[in-house]
């Protein structure tokens, strides 16, 4: 018998008491015990491990799977600069290199006084107004040269981030066209008073009226899923609400989230009364933790009002309450599925399905998730009726969509458009001239040529869940497509080989073309590992991996072929350097000792 | 086995085959293939190889690469097959991937030759050899796929006789190479 880890230090036996020591909340535990010094010593995951009756390898399994969890320590001012290809458009590398000059720091190493350490991170849903990074979990977007120099300042005098001036921190909405959902002015409760006179019954038959289909890109009936739900076996039903917006080039639930937080609480609220759920969830990813504190506070004034709680709007038996449950920066958790495991405590590793959340979700118990977008636009149907809502929009897409537009246009930020929109007239109201390509639906979508921008937004013709990253004809689409392999490979969960094996390994072949080494045989290969990854992956993050590289294979084929620098076949090494340390060793200079890298055709 | 109907190959197949950074087990493994060695050679012809002691590879179908490329000469070796071979094989784990050679890689160069020829227990006095007759070795163990195109790979340490067996007369019959499980496993 080893001996008892020593007792926890007070304010981790706080936090471990506060969650109730619920092996389930396993994530948030971590993520607040990481707040105390900033990283997970492993004296404190035992702890953890041991108060909570769970195995030390999940502890550390767990602890090892989010990229804001860190098990060595990282420097008291943390700074992550967003990496999406909007960032690097913006410069994003040269900034982080002035930086780490001033600062007398390495990228992904901590300074030796521990003062600070820089490195990159997946997207932070800044690109309206990036380049962007993370400082201790604080968002400060339109980085330039000259706010470089004032926070590398500020990190020396070792300033708290409360001294900091305040418009670093400030984060603009961008709302440049309102529709439909973005327009309502409503006071808190309305919907749901609209609903709950119409009856359980009445509301679902207002949505099956509506065609609402998930924003959150796959397009699923959003009744059909909260019928499911209601329907399923089992009492203690769950909403969950996805605010785990990972895809790259995607920002509209954080403006939803900081402009009209009550749209989407009571749209929690409207399924929880179609659903007849009692507990609901927000899953809010890391990277917005800034926000938790004003929609903790939507959350109190709801409860305060009756819109959350025992017996809601007076209705007896309508129970519910809501409760934010924060993401450590992980893609793969925006998949439903892995979001459930994530919300339970565990690596965010998708499920396989079925069964589907609807009858078994979180804790086994029947779940409905939704997007964000989704939640808030069931106000608009409580408040006008589905058949109104069923009328805008196209056959198949009913309502509005909110675009998140960055990259190269003049006026970036959060559209509202009726589904249906081309992409030539989105491009005219945004400012973009000379566009070359437009990435819809982020790293997992498509990527539209000029001849494509006839085509419609719309479930039927370009479905998105919001993202659309505009390219003019300065860019080079082989540098967008392989900044989302490594996009892939970064995020890829390490559950199956297809996908953890595929993504390095095409993110192995674009950097042998980026780097001078590319060989036609190279795109035969990467046409294979294409098709491997979009048939053998367990979810759709390895389905979706190669769409970056298949899409602009097609249609920017010479981003490709101006590459490569053999049409048979090349070393992604040089074949000489790599007998240099021999070389040095044997003090050797014949003719013998030398390879040439690129073998002369002896035919 | 029976060629593929319609089309018997015309002429024997020429098949060259090395071993690289190995150790022979592939080629030992290929003997395995017992009685099936009669049927063979009605069907193919050995060009450079163990078994044949021909010195220089020529032109030829179907070449067998056993082992890792692990210095200049296996290299030049390589190199030579791939223009020869219309079809190369990487046979046995070592070319698939290196395989144990390989195990050296997560060490410097100067650490492995200086541990093995300068600092070991006994040794006064050790030099690196350096004689130019010697080809010199590579930083890292490489799987010969880095080097030169491959056409298939049959995995495997070694790939038994029936597997190596079931893969040459579908390459041999015109059919893609197709091991089924029986043949493919990983203990």
């Amino acid at each position: 018998m080893s001996a008892l880890p020593p007792n926890p230090a007070a304010p981790l036996q706080a936090i471990l008491r506060r969650h109730g020591h619920d092996p389930s909340a396993l994530l948030q535990i971590l993520i607040e015990a990481q707040d105390i010094d900033g990283w997970l010593p492993a004296p404190a995951l035992t702890q953890i491990a041991a108060a909570l009756g769970l195995p030390r390898a999940r502890v550390e399994g767990v602890a090892g799977f989010y990229s804001f969890l860190y098990d060595r320590p990282v420097g008291r001012y943390r700074v992550l600069f967003s990496d999406n290809i909007t960032d690097r458009m913006l410069g994003n590398r040269a900034l982080l290199d002035a930086l780490c000059r001033k600062l007398w720091v390495e990228p992904d190493k901590v300074s030796e006084d521990g003062l600070v350490s820089i490195a990159t991170t997946s997207c932070t849903g800044l690109c309206d107004q990036g380049p962007a990074m993370l400082i201790n979990g604080r968002a400060i977007g339109q980085l330039n040269h000259r706010r470089i120099n004032e926070i590398a300042e500020l990190i020396r005098q070792q300033r708290p981030l409360d001294q900091w001036p305040a418009e670093y921190f400030h984060i603009d909405d961008n709302i440049r066209r309102r529709d439909a959902l973005l327009q309502l002015d409503m006071l808190p409760g309305a919907a749901l008073a609209a609903a709950v006179a119409r009856g359980r019954e009445g509301w679902l038959a207002e949505m099956q009226a509506s065609n609402l289909r998930g924003r959150g890109g796959a397009g699923f009936a959003t009744a059909v899923k909260w019928a499911s739900a209601r329907n399923a076996a089992g009492t203690r039903k769950v909403v969950v609400c996805n605010a785990d917006e990972g895809e790259p080039g995607t920002f509209k639930d954080r403006v939803l989230l900081n402009t009209c937080a009550d749209l989407v609480f009571e749209g929690m609220t409207l399924a929880a009364w179609a659903a007849g759920a009692d507990s609901g969830f927000l899953y809010l990813r890391g990277e917005y933790r800034y926000l938790r504190p004003q929609l903790e506070a939507v959350l109190a004034r709801r409860r305060t009002a009756g819109l959350l709680g025992k017996g809601i709007l007076g209705e007896a038996g309508f129970d519910f309450d809501i409760t934010i449950h924060l993401g450590a920066g992980a893609y793969v958790c925006g998949e439903e599925t892995a979001l459930l495991e994530s919300l339970e405590g565990k690596r965010g590793t998708p499920r396989i399905r079925p069964p589907f959340p609807v009858t078994h979700g979180y804790l086994g118990r029947p779940t409905v998730v939704n997007n964000v977008e989704t939640l808030a636009k069931t106000c608009l149907i409580a408040l006008e009726g589905g058949a109104a809502f069923a009328a805008t929009g196209t056959a198949q897409s009913a309502g509005t969509k909110l675009l998140s537009i960055s990259g190269d246009c003049a006026a970036p930020g959060i559209y509202e458009y009726p589904f249906g929109v081309s992409i030539a007239r989105i491009l005219e109201d945004c400012g973009a001239s000379d566009t070359q390509a437009v990435q819809v639906g982020g790293a997992a979508g498509i990527c539209l040529a000029a001849y494509e921008f006839q085509r419609r937004i719309a479930y039927e013709d370009v479905p998105t869940a919001g993202a659309f990253m505009i390219f003019d004809g300065s860019r080079d689409l082989f540098e967008v497509a392989r900044a989302f392999v490594h996009f892939f490979a970064h995020e890829s969960c390490g559950f199956c080989t297809p996908c953890r094996v595929g993504t390095a390994l095409l993110r192995g072949f674009m950097d042998k073309l980026n780097d001078g080494h590319g060989a036609k045989a190279d795109l035969a290969d990467i046409d294979w590992l294409d098709r491997l990854l979009k048939n053998a992956s367990h979810c759709g993050l390895g389905s979706a991996a190669p769409n970056p590289v298949i899409d602009t294979l097609q249609k920017f084929r010479p981003a490709y072929e101006r590459r490569l620098v053999s049409l048979d076949f090349e070393p992604a090494f040089d074949l000489d350097a790599a007998l240099a340390e021999a070389r040095q060793l044997t003090a050797r200079d014949d003719p013998g000792a030398h390879l040439q890298t690129h073998e002369e055709d002896g035919r | 086995m029976s060629p593929a109907p319609g089309s018997p190959p015309a002429r024997k197949l020429r098949v060259p085959t090395t071993s690289l950074a190995g150790c022979f087990g592939c080629h030992m493994s290929f003997l395995d293939i017992d009685e099936h060695l009669f049927e063979l050679v009605e069907l193919i012809e050995f060009d450079r190889s163990p078994l044949t002691d021909i010195k220089e590879v020529g032109p030829c179908d179907i070449g067998l690469i056993e082992g890792g490329v692990c210095n200049a000469e296996n290299v030049h070796v390589l190199r030579a097959f791939r223009r020869q071979c219309k079809t190369l094989i990487a046979l046995g784990a070592c070319a698939v991937n290196g395989g144990l050679p390989a195990q050296r890689n997560h060490l410097s160069l100067s650490e492995c030759l200086r541990e093995v020829y300068q600092f070991r227990p006994g040794i006064e006095n050790g030099q690196i050899p350096n004689d130019p007759e010697l080809p010199l070795p590579l930083d890292k163990v490489r799987p010969i796929h880095e080097v030169v195109r491959i056409d298939y790979f049959l995995p495997g340490c070694p790939p038994s006789g029936p597997a190596i067996w079931k893969f040459l007369t579908d390459l041999i019959a015109g059919r893609t190479p197709r091991l089924s499980d029986g043949l493919l496993h990983y203990d």
